[in-house]
């Protein structure tokens, strides 16, 4: 029984669980808590790893990655924290509007592609928004061991701001927080300067604050190896196309609102795959023959890969007469 | 000539690259002997770097020290010996802050365990910059009596603390800053190739 990424195997390993707890936040955030079925403990995880839940949505399987927030030594629950997103693909709608306490569910065993680097002299957090989630576990974790670690985050409004009052209760000093109503923003250049020297900066949030943070140490001098972030995309929709497997000889349509990873898998065709958010490169795929063009937009491919060499199908699509894979 | 195409090796061989000025709070140069030629090429680059950087230069019986200094570099230390400025390398270290850039250049043995320091006080071995300058001659560890001699410049040769014969071996540790000696007549005691000089 190992969680270590293994190719070639759809997913994780499995965990049957049963919704403990549904904590509703604010007005678009709801924490849901899992105990295992079996009554057994679960395995203790690092700071940052996720979960992909299995939800069965009316005959459509929707796997979505969660970062586990919860105490990664607490054994007897996990936890995760969704954002609804009203325009998204349902994912989130469903966890809100479904899911109950008592239900029964399958998560994955953790999987973790934004660990602390436990070398760091001292760990800055930068978060934004639901972003929050990943450092609610990496800051359990360093507590243990009397972490240097402060919180850099970001919220809309004070309404929305998921575990705001907790982290500041606890770690009145080593937790800011800035208000976007208030025309608050993080001061990032002037947080950079003077770190000492082996300070890991870490970011979660929305793409344009992933982007700012790498840029801004970037040039202020700071090693890309001691910044750290993490950003799950969600499938775009897109037109639909069709697409030959020749491994398993299926044509499949890929649907306006599914992945191309999720159109292999309702084939019947079993796919490797770990976070579906576009970051872990599980899902790897060899592209055999294309006429037509590739919507590239995972974080794990080289450029040179992504000109008709490979695809990531868990976000990835393609517009065009002919596509096909070996799968 | 200071410049040495090593050819390729194993894997384990550090390889060196070119300095090239890179942005910064502040600019870590550290150099010995010929090493100061690529200090003087990286200033030739980008001149604003010496506001902010400190060099720390060994001269090993070279004469750049001069050039180095009309640079004008915000801070300039020449020592007689890497030992005798690795306290003060420490210190630079200790007090240092994220964004600090470090670029070593000359021989091995300086840059590795310049290196060294640098990463114990929490810097990234991917994100430091060397680039080797003159002397081909290795800092060798014996694998057997755990003495460092300096300098070695041919292959076998005589550990400078057991007095076993060694061969050179282009096996290294990041660690120890070191390459790897190992004794070249254990199973035939007293059957030495003649020495012959590293790179000939």
């Amino acid at each position: 029984m190992s969680a270590a990424p293994q190719k070639a195997k759809p997913g994780a390993e499995q965990l049957a669980v049963r919704v403990s707890a549904v904590v509703p936040l604010n007005d678009l955030v709801t924490r849901f808590e899992f105990q295992r079925t079996d009554g057994q403990p679960f395995p203790t995880f690092s700071g940052g790893a996720h979960t992909v839940v299995t939800m069965q949505d009316d005959g459509r399987t929707r796997l979505n990655p969660y970062s586990l927030m919860s105490d990664p030594a607490d054994t007897s629950t996990y936890a995760i924290s969704v954002r609804r997103d009203d325009q998204g693909r349902g994912g989130s709608l469903f966890m809100h509007t479904r899911v109950k306490q008592g239900d029964e569910m399958t998560i994955t065993y953790p999987v973790n592609l934004f660990s602390l680097d436990l070398r760091a002299r001292k760990h800055l957090f930068f978060a934004g928004g639901i972003g929050i989630t990943p450092f609610m576990s990496m800051i359990h974790q360093l507590e243990q061991s009397n972490g240097n670690w402060e919180l850099h985050y970001s919220v809309r409004t004070e309404a929305l701001g998921t575990y705001v009052d907790e982290l500041k209760y606890k770690f009145p000093t080593k937790v800011h927080v800035y208000y976007d109503d208030q025309s608050q923003s993080i001061p990032l250049e002037t947080l950079l300067d003077g770190q000492p020297l082996g300070t890991n900066a870490y970011v979660c949030g929305p793409k344009g604050m992933i982007d700012w943070v790498h840029a801004t140490a970037s040039a202020a001098g700071w090693p890309d190896a001691q910044v750290h972030s993490e950003e799950f995309l969600a499938p775009a929709p897109g037109k639909p196309f069709e697409v030959r497997l020749c491994k398993s000889d299926k044509t499949i349509q890929v649907g306006e609102n599914e992945s191309l990873l999720e159109a292999i898998e309702r084939a019947g065709v079993e796919a490797p795959f770990l976070c579906r958010g576009g970051a872990c490169g599980q899902c790897e795929t060899d592209v055999v023959s294309y006429d037509g063009e590739f919507i590239h937009r995972d974080h794990w491919l080289e450029p040179e890969q992504q000109a008709g060499e490979k695809i990531m199908p868990c976000v990835s699509r393609f517009v065009g007469k002919s596509l096909e894979l070996d799968r | 000539m200071s410049k040495f195409q090593f050819p390729e090796s194993i894997k384990s061989r550090p390889v060196y690259g070119t300095l090239e000025p890179r942005p910064g709070k502040a600019h870590l140069m550290i150099a010995d002997a010929e090493g100061a030629e690529a200090i003087l090429d990286l200033a030739a680059q980008d001149a604003s770097l010496m506001a902010h950087a400190h060099i720390i230069y060994i001269p090993k019986g070279t004469d750049f020290g001069d050039k180095l200094r009309a640079l004008n570099p915000a801070q300039y230390y020449e020592g007689p010996s890497y030992d005798a400025s690795v306290q003060r390398l420490r210190h630079v270290l200790a007090n240092a802050h994220q964004g600090l850039q470090v670029y070593l250049t000359g021989t091995e043995g300086l840059m590795g365990q310049a290196q060294n320091e640098a990463m114990q006080a929490g810097i990234p071995h991917t994100s430091i910059q060397t680039e080797h300058r003159g002397s081909v001659a290795r800092r060798m560890q014996c694998v057997h009596c755990k003495g460092i001699t300096e300098d070695v410049m041919t292959d076998p040769f005589v550990c400078s603390h057991c007095g076993l014969n060694l061969f050179v071996r282009d096996h290294y540790s990041r660690r120890l800053a070191a390459y790897q000696g190992v004794c070249i007549d254990a199973e035939d005691p007293g059957n030495v190739p003649e020495p012959k000089e590293l790179y000939t």
